[in-house]
């Protein structure tokens, strides 16, 4: 993996040698500018963090990245070129509060991979082993909505990579679960990176980015504030925003 | 997921069962456009079973009211007509919907009320008279209203008897637009005069207060007819196996059974066929 | 007029005297209506979902008519079957009229819309929920409609149900295109609308008990397939 740490100020973005980039980006809704000229450079196999304060547009963000929401102007770039299905689909996302489908633990997992193509005793045996890893063997024949959030969270995390994406995004996966749940998932995601699957997690704690984070993105009000390795943003912040954040300080400015 | 596929499996097999039922074996069987009032009598219960024993043919009868048969058999759904509605048989035949009419039997209608009698001509043998009556006290009469062989008939007696009817609809003259059954039901139960044929009435379930209040006038007389749907005007008909119930029907061992079956040792049905 | 213990002792002495005429009526009545709304479920639930699923233009106006549709008058649906059936129609030729198979076509018909209709809120709710999951794996079309059937299962069963009470209690349709041909064509409702006609209204409202009592039943099975469904999961 080649190291592709850069001086990401939002003037400059090297997009050629990321896995995903935006170029001036922007998401209109209501009247507002939601995503306002956002561009940035997703490193291949790193744990890219994106933050900010509620209502920057994070999440929004994130789905605009994947797919989840057409953009009103600019580009997404997918190793330089537009995205087509099949790269959408070697992308998967956790989402805050995880989906379950009305059916058993084992079922969700066949779920994802019947998607994909994979049945028969392959199907049962990729199975079995997501399972194990993510510790819910022994609930496999549960419906998946009697688990408590820190299992369905862990399943849906399962689920998410059982078909081997090359990229994960997680929108907040670990801000309603208590701690043990989280040290789970963080190990989970961490077990992932290791293996070669790039991360782009949004997380409101800062403990959290510190244990987690390569990367930062941090948003204020639809644009880039800031960007970059993170002990540079977090311990020496140049922006406002960025700056008012680690403080635990408000911060807000008026903007259309 | 085997569950699943069971399921499937399950669900085509009762698709196809369900299905395959409908498709019987073809016995030889014809359809006859018939009424209602025939149908309820009894009178085919009693029939049938006699002629297919004879003949080896079933016979579907489809019972509505008078002007439904007539309608179906123009449209070519049945094989035989049998009603009771000479004038509309006529013109059946005038139009070329059928071959030939021929007379089978008879039977006759009576007039019955409640056991109060408020128009007062219980036991009257004049039909034209008591209908003047009932309008001149304004009892109420429910009449069928659907263009049935009853409900011609009944016209026609309200014109012998000077009576214009359908001026008082709504008021004492209450038009049901209803079968005979069905009429009788709403004329028991609101205390009203009906004319009907007799035999509906006797086997009749519901008969509540009411009573025969005129009978025997020979105006009442109810003339049933049979007809083969012209097979050149659709080719579906079944020539062949409805001649053979007409000619059964016509012929003395049929014109007797129609005259054996009773209800209470009463004879329901008069053969009158000709020859 | 009668009593309820009166009508309630006649119904009891039908089941107690069960002849095969009972059981011929009755056994009609069933595979006519459950022909029907099995094969109104095959139309209607595929149908029903990718209205609820999808976004398309007419979607408000085909939600409309679907729902409108629930309230078509079986007499009408009769008559419109006949017409099609009659050796007079498009279709004389099959020779379907008067048969089991017509009153099963008429019965699809009143019951398809049903099903589509409501099959189509069932899942648009549920659709609402997993939207953003479905876009994020990517799922082809037929893949979400047959998830969010799957997943709308014991909801979609007591669609099904409603399906089958409006058929089981039907008689304008089936009267008209099956003729109440004795031994061929006649089910529970149209012996009831005969005996009514012929005056019997103690046997004609006995035998509404023992309708009543057969929708019972087919109810309750489909229940208790439920409730052991529900069990197996959590074994």
């Amino acid at each position: 993996m080649r190291d592709t740490v850069m001086d990401m100020t939002p003037a400059k973005v090297a997009t050629q040698d990321s896995l995903l980039a935006a170029r001036d980006l922007c998401f209109h809704a209501g009247g507002k500018r939601l995503i306002d000229k956002v561009s940035v450079a997703i490193p291949e196999g790193r744990r890219t963090l994106v933050m900010g304060a509620n209502g920057a547009g994070k999440s929004l963000l994130l789905r605009l990245l994947h797919g989840l929401l057409p953009a009103t102007s600019g580009q997404i770039l997918w190793q330089g070129a537009a995205p087509d299905d099949r790269a959408r689909r070697t992308q998967a996302m956790v989402f805050q509060r995880p989906v379950m489908l009305r059916r058993s633990v084992l079922a969700n997992l066949n779920f994802a991979l019947s998607v994909h193509g994979v049945r028969g005793a392959e199907r049962a045996e990729q199975a079995a082993r997501a399972l194990d890893m993510a510790g819910l063997s022994d609930l496999a024949r549960h419906p998946a909505r009697v688990l408590s959030g820190g299992e369905q969270q862990r399943l849906a995390l399962a689920r998410a990579l059982i078909c081997q994406p090359r990229l994960l995004f997680l929108d907040e996966p670990t801000s309603s679960l208590d701690p043990a749940s989280t040290q789970r998932i963080e190990d989970l995601i961490n077990a992932a990176h290791g293996r070669g699957v790039t991360i782009v997690m949004i997380t409101h704690d800062m403990g959290q980015a510190r244990r987690m984070g390569d990367e930062v993105i941090f948003l204020h009000a639809g644009q880039v504030a800031e960007s970059g390795p993170i002990d540079q943003v977090l311990g020496h912040p140049k922006s406002e925003a960025a700056r008012a954040w680690t403080q635990g300080r408000l911060y807000t400015s008026s903007t259309s | 997921m085997l569950r699943r596929h069971l399921f499937s499996l399950a669900a085509g097999a009762a698709l196809a069962l369900g299905l395959s039922g409908t498709v019987q074996a073809q016995d030889q069987f014809i359809v006859v456009q018939s009424t209602t009032s025939t149908q309820n009598s009894g009178l085919f219960d009693h029939l049938l079973p006699i002629f297919r024993d004879r003949t080896g043919i079933e016979v579907r009868v489809v019972a509505v009211g008078t002007g439904q048969a007539i309608n179906n058999a123009m449209n070519g759904d049945g094989d035989v007509l049998f009603v009771h509605a000479k004038a509309s048989e006529e013109k059946f035949v005038a139009e070329g919907h059928g071959l030939q009419r021929s007379d089978v039997m008879y039977n006759d209608f009576i007039l019955v009320g409640p056991s109060a009698d408020p128009a007062g001509i219980a036991g009257t043998k004049d039909i034209a008279a008591a209908l003047t009556k009932i309008a001149e006290v304004g009892a109420p009469f429910a009449s069928r209203g659907d263009d049935s062989g009853t409900h011609k008939a009944e016209l026609k007696l309200w014109k012998e008897a000077g009576v214009d009817a359908a001026a008082a609809s709504g008021a004492w003259y209450r038009e049901t637009g209803s079968g005979m059954g069905a009429t009788l039901n709403t004329g028991t139960a609101m205390g009203a005069y009906v004319l009907t044929d007799r035999a509906t009435w006797i086997s009749f379930g519901n008969k509540g207060e009411h009573q025969i209040a005129v009978e025997g006038d020979n105006r009442l007389f109810n003339q049933y007819g049979i007809i083969l749907v012209n097979p050149e005007k659709h080719a579906n008909v079944k020539a062949e196996a409805g001649q053979t119930f007409i000619d059964w029907i016509l012929s003395t061992e049929g014109q007797q059974a129609i005259a054996d079956y009773k209800i209470d040792g009463q004879q329901l049905f008069f053969p009158n066929a000709e020859g | 007029m009668f009593s309820f213990s009166d009508i309630m002792a006649e119904a009891l002495a039908l089941i107690l005297n069960w002849d095969r005429n009972l059981s011929e009526i009755v056994i009609l009545s069933l595979r006519v209506t459950l022909t029907a709304v099995l094969l109104s479920c095959l139309i209607g639930l595929p149908l029903g979902a990718l209205v609820g699923a999808f976004r398309f233009p007419g979607r408000a106006l085909v939600t409309v008519v679907l729902n409108a549709l629930m309230g078509l008058p079986p007499v009408v649906v009769g008559l419109f079957v006949y017409l099609m059936l009659s050796a007079s129609g498009p279709f004389g030729p099959l020779q379907l009229l008067y048969t089991p198979a017509a009153m099963i076509i008429a019965q699809t018909i009143l019951v398809t819309p049903i099903v589509a209709a409501l099959t189509k809120q069932v899942v648009e709710d549920l659709h609402g929920e997993y939207a953003e999951q479905f876009a994020s794996m990517g799922l082809r079309a037929y893949q979400r409609v047959t998830a969010l059937l799957w997943d709308a299962r014991y909801s979609l069963m007591t669609v099904a149900l409603a399906g089958f009470g409006r058929a089981v209690a039907e008689v304008g349709a089936v009267l008209i295109v099956g003729g109440n041909i004795n031994h061929v064509t006649r089910v529970m409702t149209t012996t009831i609308a005969l005996e009514t006609s012929k005056g019997n209204l103690e046997l004609a409202l006995a035998l509404g008990v023992l309708l009543l009592v057969i929708a019972l039943l087919v109810n309750a099975v489909v229940m208790a397939l439920r409730a052991s469904a529900v069990r197996a999961a959590y074994a």
